[in-house]
């Protein structure tokens, strides 16, 4: 890229006359009745003129870098669509993927952008306003390149048709969705503690690092170049979530337990929604570049591990689930696997038994763990299918009422033993999944007690279309629920062998190397 | 003792801001991933507009660094002539 590099001011003084100075205190209306939400959390700001963002960057220069950015992902894109790339991916396995995350990510891409939005709007200071808005715009962008990006899939493989539809209404959707709805329906303050750092700085790294990576190995381009284009801005968004926990401690001593509580919670509200991309890493990429195990002790336990050494003086320690998150890396993706497995009827991508190969790989990244616990079941599941039997789960499972995820994890120290957890409010039984949720809801039990549970809903027959008959004789819940999804059964859901996707991707592949 | 580090999508523009940053960081740790690099130094890494342009031949602007830029951990400080990534304890 050819730049001109004549500067007439230098970066601090522009940043400080594009942006600070142009804040103005209002006289018209008094500051609290502008800034409505600013005291109700509890936290106290004194002087917002001491934030500051460190990357200095000013609206001319923010159009011009994102311009370049999507300049050059177009092209890729562009490229990547027009040589029929799709056909020189590893396996069509791996587009799999790419429907979880257009169903489960992208729309929160959209949430974030309105969640930036709003919370810019209510901040007095013009540093993190600027900041918020730059970040609601990188957001929007996100959402559209990956709809973008992967609306050339959808010309050619099923399950990405109904992306939106099924955010809503999807049993484990609700994962996502339930943790961003919670996110943004909380306060200012509390929305960039959770969005801005818990996720942002903590976590974001284990989805759009190791995973795009993983993309690019597979061959997928489109992915890989709006995965490191999203990636880029989060940089800054990283940054943002971390200065403006700074920028709140240093404001005042009282806010350190509020925001300490509030990281507690977001870090294992985001952790648990990372269960799903922990399987996408180990069991959806048919080439892997690096384990999920490996990825947290990259970029959770080295990485998290300085960020909360350097963070210790202010008083913020490790988040509360931090310990049993590092014990679980040895079980994760295997437990999420095997739920998806069970349930490849009622999700819109396919699911498969790891091959003897892939089990190869899984035993020596995870010596400790695979081959005792997990092998052996999906063995006997592939054993059961080779002989006609698939084995496909007809009942619902139980979920947390706080991240909605099924009931499946197990005790910290006990991997053969399902962990329960409970609390009563107002006479009525609630369950969770680990100490880390049931700790989230007895704090704020009234907003969790409204959660949308996707099996209750069902059995509460709110999940079928209005031509559904449940009086019907040979009324079948489940494909009427699978109706209601937008699910073609036996074209969208199921294994991935013997499926549409896998012959069409074969017979394209044949054609696309010879007459 | 922490590492901070930066990770650039693997390209020739990004090929010469890796060689600067090794140049200026004698600590530094480069690790090639698919389509990716990432450099790792303890505790604070300096990344100097002076050193790029002597790699790549060319003005530089640092906040160019933002159109191949991957990811980052450290506190960050962005002026005209440096970029810093550093711990505090």
């Amino acid at each position: 890229m050819d730049m001109k590099v004549s500067k007439k001011l230098g970066l601090k003084d522009r940043y400080n006359l594009m942006t600070r100075d142009l804040e103005w205190t209002p006289t018209y209306q008094a500051v609290k009745d502008v800034y409505p939400d600013m005291a109700y959390e509890g936290i106290k700001i004194h002087d917002w003129s001491k934030f500051e963002d460190p990357f200095r960057l000013t609206m001319d220069a923010y159009w011009k870098y994102q311009a370049e950015k999507e300049r050059k992902l177009y092209a890729i894109i562009d490229a990547f669509n027009q040589n029929n790339g799709h056909l020189g991916l590893t396996d069509a396995r791996y587009i799999n993927a790419l429907k979880l995350f257009l169903t489960g990510v992208s729309p929160l891409e959209y949430m974030a952008h309105r969640g930036f939005a709003h919370v810019g709007r209510q901040f007095p200071g013009a540093g993190p306003r600027v900041a918020c808005l730059m970040q609601s715009l990188d957001e929007i962008r996100h959402s559209q390149t990956q709809i973008h990006s992967l609306s050339n899939y959808n010309k050619f493989y099923n399950g990405f048709q109904n992306w939106r539809h099924q955010h809503d209404r999807v049993w484990y959707l609700s994962v996502p969705k339930s943790f961003f709805d919670d996110a943004i329906s909380s306060g200012p303050f509390e929305y960039m503690v959770a969005i801005g750092f818990a996720f942002e700085y903590v976590l974001t790294n284990l989805l759009f690092v190791p995973f795009i990576s993983g993309a690019a190995y597979n061959g997928d381009m489109g992915a890989m170049a709006f995965g490191f284009s999203a990636q880029s801005d989060e940089s800054r968004h990283m940054t943002l979530g971390l200065e403006m926990i700074k920028f709140i401690l240093e404001q005042d001593p009282d806010n350190l337990p509020i925001v300490q509580r509030w990281i507690d919670k977001w870090f294992w509200r985001g952790y648990r929604v990372l269960t799903l991309v922990a399987m996408m890493m180990d069991y959806m990429l048919p080439k892997r570049v690096m384990s999920w195990k490996e990825a947290w002790e990259v970029y959770a336990e080295e990485n998290g591990g300085a960020l909360f050494a350097d963070l210790a003086r202010y008083g913020i320690t490790v988040p509360k689930g931090w310990e049993q998150a590092c014990k679980d890396k040895d079980h994760l993706s295997h437990q999420a696997w095997a739920v998806f497995y069970n349930y490849g009827a009622a999700a819109p991508f396919h699911t498969w038994a790891p091959s003897e190969k892939d089990m190869e790989w899984l035993s020596a990244k995870y010596p400790d763990t695979f081959d005792k616990y997990y092998r052996p079941r999906y063995e006997h599941w592939a054993k059961e299918a080779k002989e006609g039997r698939r084995f496909y789960n007809g009942t619902l499972p139980m979920l947390c009422q706080t991240c909605q995820i099924p009931m499946f994890f197990t005790e910290p120290d006990d991997p053969t033993k399902i962990a329960y957890r409970e609390s009563s409010y107002h006479g009525m039984k609630y369950h969770f999944c680990s100490d880390g949720c049931k700790d989230i809801f007895d704090f704020e039990p009234e907003k969790y007690v409204q959660a949308w549970l996707p099996v209750h809903q069902i059995y509460q027959g709110n999940c079928f279309t209005p031509e559904a008959d449940p009086s019907a004789p040979d009324f079948n819940p489940l494909a009427e629920v699978l109706k209601w999804y937008r699910i073609e059964m036996g074209r969208d859901n199921l294994d991935y062998e013997g499926s549409q996707d896998q012959k069409n991707f074969n017979a394209w592949r044949e054609a696309a190397t010879g007459n | 003792m922490s590492n901070v580090f930066i990770a650039f999508q693997k390209n020739e523009e990004s090929r010469c801001i890796v060689d600067a940053i090794v140049a200026d960081n004698p600590t530094a740790t480069v690790n090639e991933q698919p389509a990716m690099v990432k450099v790792d130094v303890p505790d604070q890494m300096v990344i100097r507009r002076s050193s790029i342009e002597e790699q790549i031949g060319r003005p530089f602007d640092l906040q160019e660094l933002q159109i191949n830029l991957i990811t980052l951990s450290g506190h960050v400080d962005e002026t005209d002539d440096a970029f810093t990534l550093s711990w505090k304890q």
